[in-house]
């Protein structure tokens, strides 16, 4: 699976970050999220698509290869 | 997509009737905006020009217009220029003095990140009970006074800090809320006129900046630790050991960080309560969903509040037909061109949530007040450029999800307590479209009745 960041959309709020951890992270320096991983394994799975869900500005997206 | 920019080519937009000599359609604007922005749809199609005495304001709609202005860069339609009413009540040199970027960074608030919803949430449940405490077992309330001020509490708890939120009493927030009828169309005139609502308005910034001035003093005479952002800001020094801010500035940021917030959260707070009594059908299953949850045991807490979707549904209904900012505006920085229209450099650009969202296009039967459009396989709302309450695409409003959190924190604690009717008949209750801040005209009181087995 491919997570997909729409950078004109991130606010940076962060919800990605408290729901998955390994895969997202923010800066201190303002910006859109970073991706820890482009390509996690099928263990993040579940936290991924819940960061997904709960994304305030629906600018994530996850895609099956 | 916008078409391609073609020089300074392309015709003007055109304009709508109704227009009167020198003031253009400013006063029709202050008496009834929604007929007039409408009729700007009816007449020229999703783009259409009205006058704010001197300032053309060219108005866009519809799904494909809005996407054109909300994805435009802030260097081409800028915000800030937009607004005039706010300088007065900012205050000079606060906030709209700095350059895009710097703005972007000083209005992107932290306490809004995720990390500090979880305590936001218990915050704002906390605030709702404090209000509840001297209602006793049933009695009637203004819907307007009430929500203007439980939401000061709130944020100023959460985005000012809860020791600042602790020093304040009612008075401030009836000063704020004539700040918020300060914001008459006639600034775009001149925002120093005098009018008496400028007046009021410039007497309660004066008081607010007293307000706080005693803050300040009382807690250098009383040498409280204290650790919130008005003890960052007061200890700030320049370089030649000076403080950086004085109370008046300070005064002006905290108004501006509480000012996007407040009338917004408050009047779709009293919207959703009327919508909910006005339509039983809606009202009864969210008491259900949250009895039904609370039954489970769950606390108020941030995670149960991201699950209540009869209550999410009601609120997002009530955003659509009761948007609590009816016109979104840019300044035209250089020419800006959509499809073959060209809108010249020092123009307004505008979209309005009050007709978009009211697209029969893109919500059927539009009148209807209908949460089920949100469900699923409906989900109207996901037409980001049509369902536009909070603005779209990178200006789309940061505090959307903490003010979402908010609404279903206060409703959980506010409809398990109580039962509320309405004191006046259902048609009674109107916005005031005066000002450029909306807000509910009063009177509009509803009773509550504590519940009898309130679990």
């Amino acid at each position: 699976m491919r997570v997909r960041v729409d950078r004109d959309l991130c606010q940076g709020h962060g919800v990605c970050v408290s729901e998955a951890p390994e895969v997202f992270a923010l800066d201190d320096a303002l910006g859109p999220v970073r991706l820890l991983q482009d390509e996690p394994p099928e263990a993040q799975r579940a936290p991924v698509e819940q960061a997904v869900r709960y994304c305030p500005t629906h600018a994530l997206a996850l895609e099956d290869d | 997509m916008t078409a391609p920019a073609r020089g300074s080519r392309g015709r003007p937009p055109p304009r709508v009737s109704g227009a009167v000599p020198w003031l253009g359609h400013l006063l029709e604007l202050r008496r009834q905006p929604l007929e007039l922005l409408q009729r700007v749809r009816a007449e020229c199609g999703e783009v259409g020009e009205f006058r704010l005495a001197g300032r053309p304001v060219v108005l866009f709609t519809g799904p494909e217009a809005n996407e054109a202005f909300f994805r435009a860069p802030e260097e081409q339609l800028d915000q800030a220029a937009a607004y005039p009413f706010m300088t007065p009540i900012f205050g000079e040199g606060v906030v709209f003095d700095a350059n895009p970027e710097q703005r972007r960074q000083a209005l992107r608030n932290r306490s809004l990140r995720d990390q500090f919803m979880r305590g936001h949430a218990e915050v704002i449940a906390g605030e709702t009970e404090r209000m509840l405490a001297g209602w006793g077992a049933a009695g009637e309330i203004d819907l307007l006074d009430f929500f203007a001020e439980l939401t000061i509490y709130t944020s100023s708890a959460c985005l000012l800090g809860r020791e600042f939120r602790e020093e304040l009493t009612p008075e401030f927030a009836v000063a704020y809320h004539d700040l918020e009828k300060g914001t008459d169309a006639f600034a775009y005139v001149n925002p120093y006129l005098p009018l008496p609502s400028f007046r009021k308005r410039d007497r309660a910034r004066r008081r607010l900046v007293e307000l706080i001035t005693e803050i300040m003093e009382r807690r250098e005479r009383e040498g409280r630790e204290t650790q919130d952002l008005l003890h960052v800001l007061t200890r700030l020094r320049r370089a030649d050991g000076s403080p950086r801010y004085d109370a008046d500035h300070i005064t002006g940021m905290f108004i501006a960080m509480m000012f996007a917030g407040h009338h917004t959260t408050s009047g779709t707070a009293a919207w959703t309560l009327l919508e909910l009594l006005r339509h039983p059908d809606v009202g009864k299953p969210v008491v259900e969903e949250l009895d039904r949850l609370h039954a489970a045991g769950t606390p108020v807490s941030y995670q149960a509040l991201r699950e209540m979707p009869a209550l999410e549904s009601a609120i997002k209904e009530t955003l659509r037909l009761h948007p609590p900012l009816i016109l979104l505006m840019r300044k035209v920085m250089s020419d800006f061109h959509y499809k073959d229209w060209r809108i010249a450099a020092g123009k307004l650009v505008a979209a309005s949530p009050a007709v978009s969202n009211r697209l029969p296009e893109c919500f059927p039967d539009p009148e209807r007040f209908d949460p089920a459009r949100y469900g699923p396989g409906r989900e109207e709302d996901r037409q980001s450029f049509a369902w536009i309450p909070f603005g779209a695409g990178r200006h789309r409003c940061v505090g959307a999800a903490f003010a979402m959190m908010q609404l279903k924190a206060i409703f959980s604690i506010l409809l398990r307590r109580f039962e509320f009717e309405l004191a006046q008949s259902p048609g009674s209750y109107r916005n005031d479209h005066s000002k450029m801040v909306v807000q509910l005209r009063q009177p509009c009181r509803v009773r509550h009745r504590q519940r009898e087995a309130a679990p």
